[in-house]
């Protein structure tokens, strides 16, 4: 990595003194180091046996109290949790950074799932807004319907939803995929900047407004494109790509993807090369 | 940020005051300085209750001032002489707290409004509803409260409306509390989560055209907006689909009448709405555990998609 400091090409931004920042941060010059891979210790993990199961009634908990019980079932080994009775509260099964089978049996409110990073998450009812917000890894699956801002700016892994999501579906995502079964609402896919949507039903308006980059699929009709969404060809290698996504997913085996639409960025709204420092545009 | 909640059960009725103030409550955190009830309840549909304040509860913000209660009788003596004077007779009076009342009036005429400009004349009263089966309650505080307060619990019905109030565009006072009444048809009333950016182009609109504002509140231009259009003859239905552009801004809206229900959202979805629907219930708000207040075993939800409109008969 190079040493920040000494980078003295100018980007045009910093010529005309937009940006003056030096980035020095110990974030920005400490990395991991492989020899010390041993004492690495990443907070928050246990090591669970997924054959170990428990169920867990939340029916008369709130939801900071489910999270701790989550978390203190995972220290104690359990890879299997079923969360009883969730009845639509808000932010339950959340920060798990860990691998681990959680089944909601009912459904969630908003910001459920949010902040994961490894778990495989089945829900058996509905969520609400936000779900799987922020999303680092992992596989989250919901039988039902899903709110608003589904997926909001996930950087990795599967988002999966059987049933109809709400507007703004992966808004600002940065990677991972997003596959809705039924129809999704207005801005989906709204500043994206990395990832894939797959929609095999229909779409509102403004499809991909205002994207950066990363790809959308649609099987239905779109309600409108939005700002520098544009067509792009579906080639063989996307088609076969959906072929296996939606497999995996199982979600829509007998899907005919080759008569879906592959939107993109057209990348004429660009303009943060100019603006923004090169070391944060790598970082995103 | 406020919460909204609605329900109707077609083919019955039902405890609606006592599921309606379950709903709001569970969507508490959503703003608790005012909590109100639209409340259709089963009548014999031959007098009009009339639902009024001669007076504030004033809170924060508010531009209302607090006055003795010697006020409000006199100003309660106006009303009842202004009533005789236009034939109305007063069949069941309640006044359940020193400002706020309840009256059911025989009056056989159908057109309210020269009946609201000639009690609304009298300075300090409002009426919050005019209907046959209509009864919109508002006050300070959360739903238990209110619904306490004003006896709510055992009120039987086949539909209501209401708001969990976080005040941000006006004072916290029941002038500026939901639902509105449609004025001046009887009836309709409103709730609303949402901020509306031409409020005032349309109310300049409105009051030119001989409509009636009684507060600062966005969310009354809907009320009167809609009860505009349907004086000029269009339906609910319509009214509300026009809605979707002569107003700007985001929102979700709910508005009853005496035998149906409707939802609105607009076209950009920014306000949050869950809804449950059966053949023999409907159930919204602003998040699931509303609905699960009255419906606790698991049940199909889902959002309605922007720019929707949805309307539901008894």
């Amino acid at each position: 990595m190079a040493n920040l400091k000494n980078v003295t090409k100018k980007t045009k931004a910093q010529a005309m003194g937009m940006h003056t920042e030096v980035l020095t941060g110990r974030t920005q010059q400490k990395f991991f180091n492989p020899d010390e891979a041993e004492n690495f210790y990443y907070f928050g993990t246990y090591d669970v046996d997924f054959n170990k199961r428990t169920d867990l009634d939340v029916k008369d908990m709130t939801a900071a109290d489910a999270n701790k019980e989550i978390d203190n079932l995972m220290s104690q080994g359990y890879g299997t949790i079923v969360i009883k009775n969730p009845q639509g509260k808000h932010s339950i099964g959340v920060g798990i950074l860990n691998k681990l089978n959680l089944i909601f049996e009912g459904s969630l409110g908003y910001f459920g799932i949010g902040s994961c990073d490894g778990p495989t998450v089945r829900i058996n009812g509905r969520v609400g807004w936000s779900c799987a917000e922020n999303l680092m890894a992992g596989k989250v699956v919901i039988e039902k319907n899903a709110g608003s801002c589904f997926g909001a700016a996930i950087r990795g892994g599967d988002l999966i939803c059987k049933g109809s999501v709400g507007a703004r579906t992966g808004i600002d995502m940065k990677g991972g995929t997003i596959i809705i079964g039924g129809d999704a609402g207005a801005f989906t896919g709204f500043m994206m900047q990395r990832g894939r949507i797959i929609i095999l039903g229909d779409v509102g308006i403004n499809l991909g407004d205002s994207m950066y980059d990363g790809t959308i699929f649609v099987g239905g009709e779109i309600g409108s494109y939005g700002s520098d969404a544009v067509d792009a060809e579906l080639t063989k290698s996307d088609q076969d790509w959906l072929k296996r996504k939606l497999k995996v997913a199982e979600i829509g085996e007998n899907f005919d993807v080759s008569k879906m639409k592959k939107i993109v960025a057209g990348k004429k709204l660009w303009n943060y090369d100019n603006l923004e420092p090169t070391e944060k545009k790598g970082a995103i | 940020m406020c919460g909204i909640a609605g329900l109707i059960h077609r083919g019955k009725s039902s405890k609606v005051g006592h599921e309606l103030q379950g709903m709001l409550q569970a969507l508490k955190h959503r703003g608790e300085d005012s909590t109100g009830y639209a409340l259709y309840g089963d009548t014999d549909g031959k007098n009009f209750i009339m639902r009024f304040k001669v007076g504030e509860n004033v809170g924060e913000g508010s531009t209302s001032v607090a006055e003795d209660v010697s006020v409000y009788d006199e100003r309660k003596k106006m009303v009842d002489s202004s009533l005789s004077e236009m034939g109305a007779k007063i069949v069941k009076e309640e006044r359940t707290l020193p400002y706020s009342l309840r009256y059911e009036i025989d009056y056989d005429k159908k057109d309210l409004l020269e009946f609201s400009q000639r009690i609304e004349s009298i300075p300090g009263v409002e009426i919050l509803s005019m209907g046959k089966s209509l009864e919109v309650i508002k006050d300070l505080g959360n739903a238990k409260m209110v619904c306490d307060r004003y006896n709510l619990d055992k009120l039987v019905g086949t539909h209501a409306i209401g708001h969990a109030r976080m005040a941000t565009e006006s004072g916290v006072d029941i002038k500026s509390a939901h639902p509105f009444w449609g004025y001046p048809f009887s009836d309709v009333s409103v709730v609303h989560n949402g901020q509306l950016t031409n409020y005032w182009n349309n109310r300049r609109a409105l009051e030119n055209k001989g409509m009636r504002f009684m507060s600062e509140c966005d969310s009354e231009l809907i009320a009167v907006y809609l009860a505009e259009k349907m004086r000029d003859g269009a339906s609910l239905e319509e009214g509300m689909k026009e809605s979707l552009t002569g107003l700007d801004g985001v929102f979700t809206y709910f508005v009853a009448t005496k035998d149906s229900l409707g939802m609105a959202k607009d076209t950009m979805a920014a306000k949050p709405l869950v809804l449950y629907e059966s053949d023999d219930l409907v159930a919204m708000g602003s998040e699931e555990i509303a609905i699960r207040s009255i419906l606790p075993q698991e049940i199909d939800t889902y959002d309605p998609f922007d720019g929707e409109v949805k309307v539901w008969q008894i």
